[in-house]
């Protein structure tokens, strides 16, 4: 029984504090990418060959986790297979939230488009191997700055 | 040092290919960031404490890529990639890599 209220506790405080700190965090991001729609990204590998510019390698990562309804949910959606809702808004707002980081960085340095981004993923190994833990999204490129 | 992921520097031009230069380090979870992280995980949300220890790791393996660099003569490191692997649980291995070349105007 004890064991159950815990649970039910779990649940719930993961529920209303990860909902309400995810409404937050996708706010925030919108905003953001309003102020720094200036900076602009691109996945090309070559640089604009109109103009100069003085280069600079720019990164951003975050790390995030999961909360507890989110994976209680998604393990039971596991069992039948398909979207995993929870997780694709979790990842969705990380990588956001790393190219923010990463336009930032070049914007500090006076840049005005970044080119060449990757992405890399990287899920950060529980102690426990049934846990998700948690995963890190980096966003990286080159910031050209004009001369 | 000059770092870049392109292939080329616009306005400079590659004299010599010095070949692959790499750094890496692995850096394993702090017991006490790893405990704050645990009760993180039940609300959810950035792990604060993780992103600045995989950042640092990932400087640390960029510092060791250009200390190669350095070592054989390079001015920069041009197409440089990041990787990232599990050792075992709780330890992450960092991996900066790029071609080393010298440059000039």
């Amino acid at each position: 029984m004890a064991d159950l209220i815990i649970f039910l506790a779990l649940l719930a405080s993961g529920y209303t504090v990860g909902r309400i700190a995810e409404r937050r965090h996708y706010r925030s991001i919108v905003a953001r990418e309003k102020d720094m729609a200036n900076v602009m990204v691109f996945t090309n590998r070559f640089p604009p060959l109109t103009q100069l510019a003085s280069q600079a390698l720019v990164t951003g990562s975050v790390v995030v986790s999961e909360d507890y309804f989110k994976r209680v949910v998604s393990g039971l959606q596991s069992l039948f297979g398909g979207r995993l809702r929870a997780y694709e808004s979790l990842l969705d707002r990380a990588r956001r939230e790393a190219v923010l980081r990463m336009k930032q960085e070049a914007r500090d340095k006076g840049a005005k488009m970044i080119i060449n981004v990757k992405f890399q993923t990287f899920s950060i190994p529980g102690r426990n191997p049934n846990s998700f833990g948690a995963v890190e999204v980096m966003a990286y490129g080159t910031a050209l700055t004009p001369r | 040092m000059l770092l870049s992921n392109l292939e080329i520097v616009p306005g400079h031009r590659i004299v010599k290919h010095l070949g692959l230069v790499q750094g890496s380090t692995v850096r394993s979870k702090h017991l006490g960031k790893d405990i704050m992280a645990g009760l993180k995980n039940i609300v959810g949300g950035e792990l604060k404490g993780y992103t600045e220890l995989l950042q640092e790791a990932r400087q640390e393996a960029t510092e060791r890529m250009i200390k190669q660099a350095q070592a054989i003569g390079a001015n920069a490191v041009l197409n440089i990639r990041f990787s990232t692997s599990s050792i075992t649980q709780g330890a992450a291995e960092m991996l900066a890599y790029g071609t080393a070349v010298v440059l000039a105007e």
